[in-house]
C-alpha cells in the first residue's frame, strides 16, 4: 500500500480580492463582498500531505519536526497575521483567492527535502476548501 | 460498473512511546523528542475505513455493515484499545508505533478479511491534526 502523512496547520490573515484588470465594477461583481475596499480576513487551514518511504529506524515518512520547521519557516512565518496583499510579494500582482494561495503554499513547500510533498489543501472556513497537486492530475484523484 | 466507497469509523485510545533501541538514548531523545519519554503517553485514535465495491443487486450493499464493525472489533479493538502498543500487540513488536507503523500494521490485519468489496483506504488520525492514509498501490508498503 502507498502510504500518506497529513498535517495541519493554521494561520489568520486577511485579503481582499480585486483584479488589477477588472473595472471597479466588474470587481464589485465578480468578488462581491470579498472585493470591499478596506478586505477582510480568515482563519485558514492548511494541510500538507507527503509520501514516501518509511524509515525502518525510525518508523516514520518524514520527522514531524523538521516537517513543522519548514512549514513554519517557508509559509506560516510570511502569511500568519499578515495582510495577503500587501505583505506578500507573490499577491502584489496575483489576487490572493484560495485557488492562488493553494499553488503558492505548494511552490514553497514542494522543496521539502526528506519527502514529496503529494498535495496541499486549503481550508478558508469551515465549508470551503481547496486543493492542489501540481500539474499531475493523477495525484490528486485518489 | 459504478463503484461506491463506503466508509466506517472507529475509535480507540492507546500509549505508546517511540524508542529504536538500535539508537542511542541520545540519538532517541533528538529524534523522537517528547515521544520518546520513558513511560509513554496516550492517543485517542480515529480510524476511517473505506471499502469499495460495487452494490449487491439484491440487497443494495457494498458489504454488511455490521460484519465490517464485528471485523473492526474483533481485528482492532479488541487488539490495541487500552493498550500499551509497544508491549501489548504482538504485531507492532520491534517496530517504532509511529502513525506510519500503526496504519500499515492495520492495513495488513483489516486488508485479508474484506472479502466483499476491497479494502481501498484507511485513515488513522493520532490527533485531529495529524493523520496517515493507507492506499491500495499494490504493494506491501515494505521501503524499496
Amino acid at each position: 500500500m502507498k502510504l500518506e502523512l497529513t498535517r495541519r496547520y493554521r494561520f489568520s490573515a486577511s485579503h481582499r480580492l480585486h483584479a488589477a484588470k477588472l473595472s471597479e465594477e466588474e470587481n464589485r461583481r465578480v468578488y462581491g463582498k470579498c472585493n470591499n475596499p478596506y478586505g477582510h480576513g480568515h482563519n485558514y487551514v492548511l494541510e500538507v500531505s507527503v509520501c514516501g518511504p518509511v524509515d525502518p529506524v525510525t518508523g516514520m515518512i518524514a520527522n514531524l519536526g523538521d516537517l513543522d520547521a519548514f512549514v513554519e519557516r517557508q509559509v506560516l512565518a510570511e502569511f500568519d497575521h499578515r495582510n495577503l496583499n500587501e505583505d506578500v510579494q507573490a499577491f502584489r500582482e496575483t489576487v490572493p483567492t484560495a485557488e492562488n494561495l493553494c499553488k503558492e503554499a505548494y511552490a514553497r513547500l514542494r522543496k521539502f527535502p526528506t519527502a514529496r510533498v503529494e498535495r496541499v489543501r486549503l481550508e478558508e472556513t469551515s465549508l470551503n476548501s481547496f486543493e492542489y497537486a501540481g500539474e499531475d492530475r493523477e495525484r490528486i484523484a485518489k | 460498473m459504478t463503484v461506491i466507497y463506503v466508509t466506517r469509523k472507529i475509535e480507540f485510545s492507546a500509549s505508546h512511546l517511540y524508542h529504536n533501541p538500535a539508537l542511542s538514548a541520545e540519538e532517541n531523545r533528538r529524534i523522537f523528542g517528547k515521544c520518546n519519554n520513558p513511560h509513554g503517553h496516550g492517543h485517542n485514535y480515529v480510524l476511517e475505513v473505506t471499502v469499495a465495491g460495487e452494490p449487491d443487486p439484491v440487497t443494495g450493499m457494498v458489504l454488511d455493515l455490521k460484519e465490517l464493525k464485528d471485523i473492526l472489533q474483533r481485528e482492532i479493538i479488541e487488539r490495541m484499545d487500552h493498550r500499551f502498543l509497544n508491549y501489548e500487540v504482538a504485531e507492532l513488536a520491534g517496530q517504532v508505533p509511529t502513525c506510519e507503523n500503526i496504519a500499515r500494521t492495520i492495513w495488513r490485519l483489516l486488508e485479508p478479511k474484506i472479502v466483499k468489496g476491497r479494502l481501498h483506504r484507511i485513515r488513522l488520525y493520532e490527533t485531529p491534526d495529524l493523520f496517515v492514509d493507507c492506499l491500495r498501490d499494490g504493494t506491501d508498503g515494505a521501503p524499496r
